[in-house]
C-alpha cells in the first residue's frame, strides 16, 4: 500500500507492506536511526517519535496508521546548527550515558514543554514515566528538562578559551 | 569544549581532593547522541545485507526428535536455514564458553532451556526471517527439567548435561576460600551466633539495547568483519579464531556506539556465531538483532545465588567470624565470564569492611535448565551476592543484640591504620578509611532524627524503615599473575599519539557501552600532558585501531585501562623531555616539567611546549641516541592489585500498611572511589546503579514455573524501575587514593549496584520490624511483603 506523512517536515510517500511498523518504517524506510528499538511490549519507550505533536511509541503504531499525520523524530528537533535547549539541556545536566532511550525522552520532554512550560519535577517524571532509561537513574533527566524549561531558548554553549583554560 | 564548574584546570596529579583533568566537563559523545547520530549495531546497513531470525526451543528440557526445514527454505526471500546438524557436519555445533564448558550454538541433541536456540533463518529482510521461523516444523520429546537449584543433585535428578563423557549429575565445581578449622572453632566459642538463609534472586541486566551483530564476511580475502555488541572486543576476536579456523589478522571486531552493557554483552552468544555462520553460507553481510523476550531468556543473567548465611559475634558486638556456604545456579551450561581461577568470582571478599578473626565460604555450582550466564549485571564478579550476604547478615546480627545497625557497623570497621588490609580469604584492600564515610552518611541523612520520626510513627502505626549497607568492592581485574580469562592475562593497552601540531590521539582497549570513556580518557590524558581535553581524541571499540587489552566489565576501566592511559602519557612525557633538550641544546636532566611544558631549570622563559616538541620531533631537529622521530609510545598495564573502592549507603523507605507497597522515599550514597577524574559522569554512575538496586530490591526477577517456563520473558512481566519509582538521590563523596594506580582511581561503574540492594531490603526489614520480620527475599514486592506481614514467607523459588 502507498503512505504518505510528513516526517520532520518534509513531505515523504512511500509503498510499504501494511503490516509495517512505524519504527521499522522510519528506521529502515527512511534511514533515520535516531529512533530506537528496545521490546516489544510498549514498555521501554526508546521509540517514542512525536506524531501530530504528541508522543506515541512507534513500536506500537502501523506505518499505515501515521498516514497524513506530522512525525517529528530525534532528526528533527534541532533546527539546522540550533538545537533545541532540550537537546542542550541533556548535555548540561548529564541527562544521558549509553544515549540509546535519549531520542525518546527528549521528544516526551518536547512534547512536555510545548504545553506545560513550567513543569514540576513531578510532572516531568510523570510525562517520562512510560520511558525506561537504564543508565541515568532519571534524576538527571529531570534536571535536563529542568534547564530546558529554564532556557525556553536554549543558551549559547561557545564559551571563549579565557574560560576554559582558566 | 564547556567547563561547568569553575575550577582551576588540571590540578596537580598528586592534590586528590580535586578532580583529574579538566573536572567536571560535558562529554565529548554527546552531541552525536542528542541528535540521533549515536552508531548503533541495528543502524548498520551493508550493500546486499541479509537479516537473521533464530527459532527458539518453546520447552525447557527436550530431546529434540526431528527438525523439518523445507516449507522455510521454500519461503520466496529465505536463502538459507541452517541447524544444529549442519553446525555439526562444520564442527561449529558447539562452542567454548568463558567457563571452560561449552555451550551449544544450535541444538543438536537436547533442548536444555526454554529459549534455547534451534534453528537460524536468513532472510531478505527481517519480517520475512521471522515469517520463515513459523514454516520451520520441529518434533520435541519432552523431558522433566530441573528447575530447582536444591533439587539438582538430587539422587536421579535428570542429567541436563548428558552431552559431556561419562556425566552422571548436575554438578559443576566446589570451591572454597578461607580457613575452615579456623572459622569453625571461632564460632564454637562466640557469644552469639545468627543464621538465616538469604537468596539473591536470577535477575537481567536488561540494557535498553539488545544483543545483536552484523558479519561481514568477505570469501575473496577470508576477512571477517564483525560489528558486534560487545564488551571486549578484543577478547571476542581470539575467541572467533579459536572457534571457526578464521585466522585472527583476518578477523575485526568492531564495538561501534553500544546502548548500555552492565555484564550482558561480555559472553559470546549463539546469536552472534550464526550471523558469522550465515555470512559465510550466503556470502553477503548478515544482521542479527535479538528481541527483547531472547534477550531476557536467553543472554547472561545474573546472581541465582542461595546463601546460607552465618555470622558469629561478642555479646557486646564485636564481629569475629563469617562463614557461608553457597549453592550457586549456573543455568544449562557453566558460561559465567570470570577469571579463570576464580569459579564464584569474587565472592569471597563477603568479609566486607569489617575486621574479622576468620572466614570461610564454599560454593557449589550446578547446572539447571534454565539460561546460561550468571556474571552480569555490574555485579564486579559476584561481589554484589557477597555484599548483600554480609551486610544482611550484619543487619540481622544488630536486630539480635539490638544494637543501632550504623552503631554496630562503626564498631567493627577495618581501621584506617589496618590499610594495606589482609583479609580472611586472600584479599589484599588496598586503601580504606571507612569511619568518616559512614559518618557523613549519616550527616546528610540527619540518621538521629531519622530514627526518632520512625519511633514516632510506630507509635501511630506508619511503617517507616532506615536501611544502611556499607560496602567494599573489588574491582580493576586484574594481575596477571592470578587473572586470565580463557588464558587471555587481563591487562589492557594504550597507545597515544601525538600528532605534529600538538592534537593527539589515544587508543584504547576497553569499550564504553555508556560511560563517557571519550570524555574520561581525554581528561586523563590531559590531566598528564597538559593537551586540553577537546584536543585528544579516544578510539575504542574497534580491534584494527587500538591494541589489544580485556575490555570493560566488572568496573576495570579506569583501574586498568585507566593506568594505562596515564602511564603512556607519562612516557610521552618522559620522551618529550629528550627531544626538548635537544632543541633547547640542553641535557634532560636539567629540565623542569610544569603542565604543558618542559623548561630549563631556573629560567623558566625558555622552555617548549608538548606542541612545539611534537613539531620538534616530526621535524628536522638532531634527536639525541635512541629517541625515533615521533611523539609516541605504548604500554601494556597490568596491575599489581585490584582497587577496593568503598561506600556507605542509606535507604528510607514507607511502607503501606494496606498493600504492602513500598516507596523509596530517599536515598542517600556516599561514595569513595579514590581519585575522581569528571565528577558530572561519576554521580552519573552512581545514580543508575541505584536505579538497579531499587530494581532488584523490589521488582526485578527471573522467575520459572515447575516446567522451567521463563516467566519473566518481556518488560511486561520483567519490572524496571522507572522515574516514578526511584527518588531524587543525594550523593556525597570522600577521597581515598588507591596507594597503588598511577593516578589513585579505583573504578565506580558498579559500586551503587553492587551496594544499594542490601540498604533497600534492609530498609523494608526495618520497616516491618513491628511484624517481627527479621529477613525477607527479594525482590519485596507488595505481595511479598504484606505476605511478610501477615507472618508468612514465600517458599523460596
Amino acid at each position: 500500500m502507498q503512505i504518505s506523512m510528513t516526517i520532520n517536515g518534509t513531505f515523504v510517500t512511500r509503498e510499504i507492506e501494511p503490516r509495517v511498523l512505524l519504527v521499522h518504517f522510519i528506521r529502515d524506510d527512511l534511514r533515520l536511526t535516531g529512533t530506537h528499538w528496545g521490546c516489544d511490549t510498549t514498555n521501554c519507550g526508546t521509540c517514542v517519535v512525536l506524531m501530530d505533536g504528541q508522543p506515541v511509541k512507534s513500536c506500537t503504531v502501523l506505518a499505515a496508521m501515521a498516514d497524513g499525520h506530522a512525525i517529528t523524530t530525534v532528526e528533527g528537533l534541532a533546527n539546522g546548527a540550533t538545537l533545541d535547549p532540550v537537546q542542550q539541556g541533556f548535555m548540561e545536566e548529564h541527562g544521558l550515558q549509553c544515549g540509546f532511550c535519549t531520542p525518546g525522552m527528549m521528544l516526551t520532554a518536547r512534547a512536555l514543554l510545548d504545553h506545560n512550560p513550567h513543569p514540576e519535577p513531578l510532572e516531568i517524571r510523570e510525562a517520562i514515566s512510560g520511558q525506561i532509561c537504564r543508565c541515568t537513574g532519571y534524576a538527571t533527566i529531570v534536571r535536563s528538562i529542568q534547564w530546558a524549561a529554564e532556557h525556553p531558548v536554549g543558551a549559547t554553549t561557545e564559551t571563549t578559551d579565557e574560560e576554559v583554560h582558566a | 569544549m564547556t567547563i561547568l564548574e569553575d575550577r582551576p584546570s588540571n590540578p596537580a596529579a598528586g592534590d586528590h581532593d580535586r578532580p583529574v583533568g579538566h573536572g567536571r566537563m560535558q562529554r565529548k559523545e554527546d552531541p552525536r547522541f542528542v541528535r540521533g547520530k549515536g552508531h548503533y549495531v541495528d543502524d548498520i546497513v551493508l550493500p546486499g545485507m541479509l537479516h537473521g531470525a533464530i527459532l527458539r526451543a518453546p520447552v525447557a528440557h527436550a530431546r529434540l526428535v526431528s527438525i523439518d526445514t523445507t516449507e522455510a527454505l521454500a519461503h520466496p526471500k529465505v536463502l538459507a536455514v541452517i541447524t544444529g546438524s549442519d553446525l555439526q557436519a562444520l564442527g561449529l555445533a558447539w562452542a567454548p564458553t568463558l567457563s571452560m564448558d561449552v555451550q551449544a550454538v544450535l541444538v543438536t541433541d537436547k533442548v536444555r532451556f526454554q529459549g534455547q536456540e534451534v534453528a537460524f533463518v536468513v532472510a531478505e529482510d527481517r519480517y520475512a526471517a521471522r515469517d520463515a521461523l513459523e514454516l520451520i516444523q520441529v518434533e520435541y520429546d519432552v523431558l522433566p527439567p530441573v528447575v530447582d537449584a536444591r533439587k539438582a543433585m538430587d539422587p536421579g535428578a535428570p542429567v541436563i548435561r548428558d552431552d559431556l563423557e561419562g556425566r552422571t549429575d548436575n554438578h559443576i565445581f566446589d570451591w572454597e576460600a578461607g580457613n575452615k578449622a579456623e572459622t569453625d572453632a571461632v564460632f564454637a566459642s562466640a557469644d552469639v551466633v545468627v543464621t538465616q538463609e538469604i537468596v539473591y534472586p536470577r535477575v537481567h541486566p536488561a540494557p535498553m539495547e539488545t544483543c545483536g551483530a552484523v558479519a561481514d564476511f568477505d570469501p575473496i580475502d577470508g576477512r571477517l568483519t564483525l560489528y558486534e555488541t560487545t564488551q571486549a572486543p578484543h577478547a571476542h576476536r581470539t575467541l572467533f579464531a579459536m572457534v571457526s579456523g578464521i585466522p585472527e589478522h583476518k578477523i575485526r571486531v568492531v564495538s561501534p556506539d553500544i546502548g548500555g552493557g552492565f555484564g550482558n554483552k561480555v559472553g559470546i552468544y549463539p546469536g552472534y556465531i550464526l550471523a558469522v555462520v550465515g555470512s559465510i553460507v550466503t556470502g553477503k553481510p548478515v544482521k542479527w538483532v535479538e528481541d527483547r523476550s531472547e534477550n531476557l531468556m536467553s543472554t547472561s543473567f545474573a546472581r541465582d545465588y542461595i546463601m546460607q548465611g552465618e555470622i558469629a559475634a561478642t555479646k557486646d558486638g564485636k564481629i569475629l567470624a563469617l562463614r557461608t556456604s553457597v549453592l550457586a545456579d549456573h543455568g544449562a551450561f557453566n558460561a559465567t565470564a570470570q577469571p579463570t581461577k576464580y569459579p564464584a568470582g569474587f565472592f569471597h571478599i563477603f568479609t566486607g569492611s569489617y575486621d574479622l578473626a576468620a572466614a570461610h565460604c564454599t560454593v557449589t555450582g550446578v547446572y539447571t535448565n534454565k539460561a546460561p550466564g550468571g556474571v552480569a549485571y555490574a555485579c564486579s564478579f559476584r561481589v554484589t551476592e557477597a555484599v548483600y550476604l554480609v551486610e544482611r547478615m550484619v543487619d540481622i546480627l544488630a536486630r539480635k543484640l539490638e544494637m543501632d545497625p550504623a552503631e554496630l557497623r562503626l564498631k567493627n570497621f577495618i581501621k584506617k591504620e589496618q590499610f594495606p588490609y589482609a583479609n580472611k580469604t586472600g584479599w589484599e584492600y588496598d586503601s580504606g578509611d571507612y569511619e568518616p564515610t559512614m559518618r557523613l552518611s549519616m550527616k546528610m541523612a540527619g540518621y538521629d532524627e531519622l530514627r526518632r520520626e520512625q519511633k514516632e510513627k510506630r507509635e501511630r502505626g506508619e511503617l517507616m524503615g532506615i536501611g544502611i549497607s556499607f560496602f567494599t568492592e573489588t574491582v580493576g581485574a586484574g594481575p596477571r599473575k592470578d587473572m586470565d580469562i580463557l588464558g587471555l592475562g587481563m591487562a589492557d593497552g594504550a597507545e597515544l599519539r601525538i600528532h605534529p601540531t600538538g592534537k593527539a590521539v589515544v587508543r584504547i582497549s576497553v569499550q564504553s557501552q555508556g560511560q563517557g570513556h571519550e570524555t574520561t580518557f581525554a581528561q586523563i590524558v590531559a590531566e598528564e600532558i597538559g593537551i586540553p581535553p577537546e584536543d585528544i581524541d579516544v578510539v575504542h571499540g574497534d580491534t584494527d585501531q587500538t591494541p589489544f587489552g580485556l575490555g570493560t566489565y566488572g568496573s576495570r576501566s579506569t583501574p586498568v585501562s585507566g593506568a594505562a592511559v596515564a602511564l603512556v602519557a607519562r612516557k610521552v612525557r618522559e620522551k618529550a623531555r629528550f627531544i626538548a633538550a635537544a632543541m633547547l641544546e640542553t641535557r634532560p636532566e636539567d629540565l623542569e616539567w610544569e603542565k604543558g611544558r618542559w623548561f630549563v631549570k631556573g629560567d623558566p622563559s625558555v622552555g617548549k611546549t608538548i606542541a612545539e616538541i611534537a613539531m620538534g620531533a616530526h621535524g628536522t631537529v638532531a634527536l639525541p641516541e635512541g629517541i625515533d622521530g615521533n611523539l609516541d609510545a605504548e604500554v601494556t598495564y597490568d596491575p599489581p592489585n585490584l582497587t577496593f573502592p568503598f561506600g556507605a549507603y542509606i535507604c528510607v523507605v514507607d511502607v503501606d500498611p494496606g498493600t504492602g507497597h513500598v516507596k523509596v522515599r530517599r536515598f542517600i550514597a556516599v561514595d569513595d572511589c579514590g581519585t575522581r577524574i569528571n565528577p558530572m559522569i561519576i554521580e552519573g554512575q552512581i545514580h543508575g546503579g541505584l536505579t538497579d538496586g531499587v530494581g532488584m530490591a523490589l521488582m526485578e526477577f527471573i522467575e520459572f514455573d515447575q516446567e522451567g517456563n521463563c516467566l519473566g520473558g518481556s518488560f511486561m512481566d520483567y519490572l524496571i524501575p522507572t522515574a516514578m519509582e526511584v527518588p531524587d538521590w543525594e550523593t556525597g563523596f570522600t577521597v581515598t587514593p588507591s596507594p597503588h594506580h598511577p593516578i589513585g582511581a579505583k573504578g565506580i561503574g558498579e559500586s551503587a549496584t553492587v551496594g544499594s540492594p542490601p540498604a533497600v531490603v534492609n530498609a523494608v526489614v526495618d520497616a516491618l520490624a513491628p511484624f517481627g520480620v527479621v529477613h525477607m527475599d527479594m525482590p519485596c514486592t507488595p505481595a511479598r511483603v504484606w505476605e511478610a506481614m501477615q507472618g508468612r514467607t514465600r517458599p523460596p523459588v
